[in-house]
């Protein structure tokens, strides 16, 4: 079986093409790995018939020679798309039992070229949060340990998906990203991890947290696997009024561009005091390959930076205050019955459907949208994110490519940050700035921290250039060479 | 401006959530330190700035006015708590 876990996407689908392997044989491979992992908590429901379904189908399209770009890899997907006929929750108790009538567009697109689904993963409820531990099903669980310490955070929100990937358990996955929602857990489990240029993947179907800043994308074991995944999840869809109608770059040449002469901007602003020295390190060692592979390093300034997080902790719960009122007890998921009248019920329903974070969320941001309280709160975040964009729009008049940590720090344990609300959210300091300017952004694994733990460096390119942070990307790839796998993923598997 | 247990009251029923009196307290306090941390905003110059409310730099695109899907009773009230003869039921608005 472990053969088969061994390849990464890109090298498993030429095993299939070229019939050394069976796409039921590899999904069989991943089903057993999900379930001897499963101690991780990393799915929330596995769809193994659904799967295998999927699996002969594919062998089918292979021999008859009519294979996708995708044909035969095995997916998991964050519970967050709607997958028709497939329990989709967004790991909240107001959504349980909903089955969707359809399909999201971004799942519908990595069916139709060949991928197979093996089952819904975990995430923090409606994505709100940085450690997978708002989820309903319970946190998903870091495959990483540092040596006999303690369950550490997979990261959040899409912590199952980050989980599985690393752990084998999937080849493979989506996420979302709102403020850092992919990059930040796969930079704790050691994984690539993905968000693209706002509306280049539509949003249709997939569970609303906050419109302008949610985009999905793909988790992946390395750079060529994520771009592979990228170009079958990205597309215009006219189902989505924010999706663009703009051509994807070519991303394969752009695996093998040269990152000579690029200048690659180092923003000061992202020098913090709180950071891991590791980190700092990491950062240093980044430069340093870059500059090694032909690149220059450009000193740069984003001096709005600091506000970014106050600025999207107004405008995501603001608009996840408007997004969640659809969850009334009516039309779907959870209903209580209380009291005499509708406004009874519906109070009920969603005092008992969503969880603390959730519900927190929510009356931030039906503050900051009140009467009296509009200007100062939602109109003020909106001209401050504005300014942030601006930064980033300067900046990319000088460089081409801008390189930061993912994460202040590497994976912290489980339950340790839950008291204080805000120490959670600095987790996303180095993430959300992209979100609120809609440029796109990769955390890339490539080194680790003093207890052993993975750290990520994130790289920032334009709007609609992830030519260029692939070609940045897989640059550091190569020049970190990291080969690590998770220890307890090895137990588990060879158990 | 601070939080108080009024305004909580107020926020949850503006919210439609059922937030009980003896969780109010906790619940400004933890709005009010979440507000404060945000307060930072307000040493930002603004004047002038125009609010950006999406990034897409396009505005929304138009379609002709027609139908292009229906005729999904069954689909819609699939996974509704209560239905009855094609609606989905409720309790009891007016009295």
């Amino acid at each position: 079986m472990n053969s088969y876990l061994a390849l990464t996407a890109t090298q498993a689908r030429a095993a299939l093409q070229n019939k050394e392997i069976s796409a039921t044989e590899l999904t069989n491979a991943y089903l057993s790995a999900a379930t001897a992992t499963e101690a991780l908590n990393n799915y929330v429901c596995m769809t193994a018939d659904k799967a295998l379904e999927m699996a002969a189908a594919s062998d089918k399209r292979i021999a008859d020679g009519t294979a996708g770009p995708l044909e035969g890899l095995p997916v998991g997907v964050k519970d967050l798309f709607c997958t028709k006929g497939v329990a989709t929750t967004a790991c909240s108790a107001i959504l349980k039992g909903f089955v969707p009538e359809y399909e999201s567009s971004v799942t519908s697109q990595l069916w139709s070229d060949g991928a197979v689904m093996l089952g819904k993963l975990n995430c923090d409820e409606f994505a709100m949060g940085s450690a997978n531990e708002t989820s309903v099903f319970g946190a998903a669980v870091n495959p990483w340990s540092a040596q006999g310490g303690d369950d550490l955070a997979a990261g959040g929100s899409s912590g199952g998906s980050a989980s599985a990937v690393a752990a084998g358990a999937a080849l493979l996955a989506t996420g979302t990203d709102t403020g850092g929602s992919i990059r930040q857990p796969a930079a704790f489990c050691g994984v690539v991890g993905m968000k693209p240029t706002y509306g280049r993947c539509s949003r249709w179907g997939i569970v609303a947290f906050a419109s302008s800043l949610d985009q999905a994308g793909p988790f992946t074991r390395d750079v060529a696997d994520s771009a592979l995944m990228f170009a079958s999840m990205a597309g215009h869809d006219a189902k989505d009024s924010t999706s663009a109608d703009a051509s994807l770059p070519d991303l394969q040449a752009a695996l093998q561009a040269s990152v000579k002469g690029m200048k690659i901007g180092i923003p000061a602003e992202y020098v913090m005091d709180s950071m891991d020295e590791a980190i700092t390190k990491l950062w240093q060692q980044g430069q340093d390959w870059l500059v090694e592979a032909g690149a220059e390093l450009v000193p740069i300034s984003l001096p709005h930076t600091r506000y970014a997080l106050p600025t999207y902790y107004i405008i995501a719960p603001a608009e996840a205050s408007s997004n969640l009122a659809r969850y009334d007890g009516v039309r779907y998921g959870t209903r209580i019955e209380a009291g005499h009248s509708l406004d009874d019920m519906y109070e009920a329903t969603r005092a008992a459907g969503f969880g603390d974070e959730v519900q927190r969320r929510i009356m931030i941001g039906t503050y900051a949208l009140s009467a009296g309280y509009y200007d100062a709160y939602y109109l003020k975040a909106q001209q401050v994110r504005r300014l942030i964009k601006d930064d980033f729009d300067n900046a990319f008049t000088e460089v081409d490519a801008i390189l930061t940590p993912a994460t202040p720090t590497a994976a912290f344990p489980l339950g340790v940050k839950q008291d204080d609300p805000i120490t959670m959210y600095l987790n996303d300091v180095f993430t959300v700035p992209a979100n609120l300017a809609g440029i796109p952004g990769i955390s890339v694994p490539a080194g680790f921290s003093d207890s052993g733990l993975p750290l990520g460096l994130q790289v920032l390119s334009g709007a609609f250039q992830e030519d260029t942070l692939y070609t940045v990307a897989a640059c550091l790839e190569k020049q970190a060479g990291f080969a690590g796998q998770p220890p307890r993923h090895a137990a588990m598997i060879n158990q | 401006m601070s939080v108080d247990k009024d305004t909580v009251k107020k926020i949850a029923r503006l919210a439609r959530l059922d937030v009980p009196e003896e969780r109010q307290e906790q619940i400004a306090g933890e709005l009010q330190a979440i507000l404060s941390w945000i307060e930072e905003l307000s040493e930002v110059d603004t004047a002038n700035v125009e609010p950006l409310a999406s990034v897409t730099g396009h505005s929304l695109p138009l379609r002709v006015d027609k139908v292009t899907d229906g005729n999904k009773v069954d689909d819609i009230l699939a996974n509704a708590p209560e239905q009855a003869s094609g609606f989905f039921v409720v309790p009891k608005v007016v009295e």
